[in-house]
């Protein structure tokens, strides 16, 4: 049961990912891509609507965590604390740019609109990657389950790496995605960078083989040990080959969709890496969090499951109905996220 | 208590009460979105009840004033998203000892939240606003339905969360931790009934007040008038309604059933420092926590004990026989909440009815200083909210569940989240939430200004709308 409840984790940290990842990707770019004032508003009405139903998978991802893990919640968040906070700033910041920008015809209110916007939009990406990258690390509890990481210590080397990463692949997202639903220069801009883009995905990608490495070896013996695992990085590296094919092909949607998958298989090898571990210690350290020192209660599991199961039915029903209902005269808009989520 | 769990509590007491300020307003307006789009959904010339006995262009009015206040809404209810993340990150960041204590149990309802009332609320309030020429009048109906139900049964889950943390039960404890026994049990904790029923009303009487408020505004101003008096009609009515039933039963089936299971909270909210026998119900007075008086007070004899028990000699617990270290950590600040809470509750009343009664005659939309008070009082509703609240987790305290873990204990670890750590979180929200603050008032003025659409009721603004509206 602790085990299908990781899988539960791991799915709403991956859907969130890959919606707000595009949101957050054509924010990361916006002031780059975007140049004059109708392109901003293009590039930001293509995302308004769906960017904070997006968020709400974050919210109910840290539900699933709470419920599943409490221990490991408690622990991660206080530890985790600067970071957190500094990603609640950004996150309200970054929901501010983009609603308030249309408030004001004022073109310097928009200008600081769409500032605001891009920049926290590209720190969220980063701090993101820096904080997945620091769990990979492993952090240092204590016996008593807590531990403390001040800030300048969360940007480590390697926290550092695959903060950079995260930017990088989230912004190549938000570039596909640009390409595949903006028109005109915009388009043909957001294609150049997705282009560019992937052979930044690529030499990271590469680079952090042996960083990872070092700082978890337990990582790839699980891939050595449970062969079947390695679905996800194969998943990640077809995806990405497929990426460069579709976008050598201008069919930019597929190459949106690859880029999904990419992130999926990224997320879950990295899942599937840390599996049965959920909040690891430090290399040679003790006090480790896994799924089973972290859990709630069985019964607590299992009932959980069941209206989880049901709860997700509905809110998937929910979004299909409301994609086609409010896109339905604006093909252009009918983002992907129905065929994503389904 | 270590600075560190004061600077914690400080932290939660300011972005709990700036978060609340939102819910209570989406709460109640739904409530009263959905009633004016049903005068106009299912209203006609040949209905029987009076109240439903519309015409077409009535009927067209109150689809407008719906929409009107749908925008409102929906700056609302993204503030409330953006100020309640921060509540559900604080659970971890600051509150890792309850987390790791409780999450076995309250995982369950904060959980259930998110999947059952946010997805809801967030997909159908879109449809709502941008989708009416596209769904058609029963679906738009059913989203504003939906919208309504989504955010009662996210307060549903908030308070079955609050009650288990008021009155814990269906639990076991293992290994130091809460672990659920009973989900059933979690979901009909007999606290729930009333807490539910109380704050509910609590925001119904704000929702209905801000209508009479909005109606009172461009009555005034003598704008938008056939909309004034839609929502002056429906906003007193439902004000005298809620603020009857916020007293009778809900407000003192709440406040004996705080007498029954809390009675360090009872008492200090009673202001009752001993146990008496035919104990007197205070109006006015100042505690003296250190005398372990009530000053200058003005008292009804007997009818504390009446109110409480039904007869008029009971006996009733008083902080005397609680030991002061389990006392709430500030007896006058839960006492002068409730009071607060109770003076307003009552005048509100009054205002209400004096209105209804104004309206029965025919004189409501020609009185200014009526129309003015309306209009002044729906910030007062705000005040009494909150200050329920106030009573609630301040009369709780030296306790963050009650009986079962201490609030310092709750706090995470100095360790981990160091008193100076707290101070800048907390600084920073305070500066973050005086721009929210001039922001929110900022675009509701903008609403506000234009007023609501009148005569064009098929066409809806496509334009990105506030925060939010999803």
């Amino acid at each position: 049961m602790t085990t299908v409840w990781f899988c539960l984790l791991a799915f709403m940290i991956t859907v969130y990912v890959v919606l707000d990842g595009f949101d957050l990707g054509v924010g990361a770019l916006h002031r780059i891509l975007a140049r004059d004032a109708a392109e901003r508003e293009e590039a930001t009405a293509l995302i308004g609507p769906v960017w904070d139903g997006n968020e709400v998978w974050l919210i109910a991802a840290g539900g699933v965590l709470f419920l599943g893990f409490p221990k490991a919640y408690a622990a991660a968040f206080s530890g985790l604390y600067f970071g957190l906070i500094i990603v609640l700033w950004l996150l309200v910041g970054r929901g501010l740019g983009l609603e308030l920008r249309h408030q004001s015809e004022n073109p310097l209110w928009q200008t600081a609109c769409d500032t605001v916007f891009w920049l926290c939009s590209a720190a969220l990406a980063f701090m993101f990657g820096v904080t997945l990258g620091n769990v990979v690390r492993g952090v240092p509890l204590g016996p008593d389950g807590y531990f403390k990481e001040p800030l300048f210590h969360l940007l480590n080397w390697y926290g550092l790496l695959i903060g950079l990463f995260g930017l990088v692949v989230l912004s190549a997202h938000g570039a596909s995605f640009l390409a595949a639903r903006a028109r005109g220069p915009l388009a043909g801009r957001a294609g150049r960078a997705a282009r560019r883009l992937w052979w930044a995905e690529l030499l990271l990608l590469a680079a952090l083989a042996y960083p990872t490495y070092s700082v978890r070896h337990s990582m790839f013996e699980s891939f050595g040990d449970h062969p079947w695992r390695l679905v996800f990085p194969v998943l990640a590296l077809a995806a990405l080959a497929a990426q460069q094919a579709f976008q050598r092909a201008r069919r930019w949607g597929r190459g949106f969709l690859a880029s999904c998958l990419f992130i999926v298989g990224l997320l879950g090898s990295a899942a599937a890496g840390l599996y049965p571990n959920i909040l690891p210690a430090r290399q040679g350290h003790l006090y480790g969090l896994t799924i089973d020192n972290a859990a709630s209660g069985h019964h607590a599991l299992v009932v959980g499951l069941r209206w989880w199961s049901l709860g997700i039915v509905l809110a998937i029903a929910y979004f299909i109905l409301a994609y086609r209902f409010l896109f339905l005269r604006a093909p252009e808009q009918a983002a992907p996220e129905p065929t994503v989520r389904g | 208590m270590s600075s560190h769990v004061t600077v914690d509590r400080w932290q939660f007491t300011l972005t709990v009460m700036v978060h609340y300020v939102f819910p209570i307003i989406t709460m109640g307006l739904a409530l009263f979105i959905v009633w004016l789009e049903t005068v106009s959904f299912v209203g006609s010339e040949r209905r029987r009840l009076p109240l439903l006995r519309k015409s077409p262009q009535e009927r067209a009015a109150h689809h407008d004033a719906a929409h009107f206040w749908a925008k409102i809404f929906a700056v609302n209810f993204g503030f409330g998203v953006v100020t309640g993340i921060p509540l559900e990150f604080q659970f971890g960041t600051n509150w890792a000892g309850f987390s790791n204590f409780a999450g076995g149990v309250i995982g369950q309802t904060l959980a259930m939240e998110g999947v059952f009332a946010f997805f809801a609320e967030s997909v159908f309030i879109g449809v709502f606003l941008w989708a009416r020429d596209r769904v058609g009048p029963r679906l738009h109906w059913a989203s504003a339905v939906m919208v309504w139900v989504g955010s009662w049964i996210s307060g549903f889950f908030i308070i079955a969360t609050n009650a288990w943390m008021q009155h814990p039960v269906a639990y076991t404890m293992k290994g130091g931790r809460a672990q659920l026994d009973s989900f059933w049990g979690l979901l009909t904790n007999p606290w729930i009934g009333w807490q539910y029923a109380h704050n509910m009303g609590g925001a119904a009487i704000s929702g209905a007040f801000l209508l009479a408020a909005g109606g009172a505004f461009y009555t005034l101003l003598g704008r938008h008038l056939q909309f004034g008096r839609i929502c002056l009609t429906a906003g007193v009515v439902g004000a005298l309604i809620f603020s009857a039933l916020q007293i009778f039963p809900t407000g003192d089936g709440q406040a004996r059933q705080l007498a029954r299971y809390q009675p360090s909270s009872f008492a200090a909210a009673e202001a009752l420092f001993h146990t008496e026998k035919g104990a007197p119900l205070v109006i006015i007075g100042n505690p003296n926590t250190q005398q372990r008086t009530l000053e200058s007070a003005i008292e009804m004899p007997h009818f504390l004990s009446f109110l409480t028990s039904h007869r008029w000699n009971a006996t009733l617990r008083g902080l005397d026989t609680i030991p002061t270290d389990r006392w709430p950590s500030s007896v006058p600040l839960v006492y002068y909440a409730y009071h607060i809470m109770i003076g307003l509750g009552t005048l509100l009343l009054l205002v209400a009815l004096l209105a209804v009664l104004m309206l029965r005659r025919g004189r409501l939309f020609a009185s200014r200083a009526m129309l003015w008070a309306l209009m002044l009082a729906f910030p007062f509703t705000m005040i009494a909210n909150l200050a329920g609240w106030t009573v609630a987790e301040t009369g709780r305290q030296p306790w963050v569940v009650y009986n079962l873990q201490l609030t310092s204990a709750g706090a995470s670890p100095e360790g981990s989240v160091p008193a100076g750590t707290g101070i800048f979180s907390l600084l920073g929200f305070a500066g973050l939430y005086v721009l929210l603050g001039l922001l929110y008032v900022f675009m509701q003025a903008r609403i506000v200004s234009k007023g609501p659409d009148t005569g064009d009721s098929g066409t809806i603004s496509t334009s990105p709308e506030p925060a939010g509206a999803r």
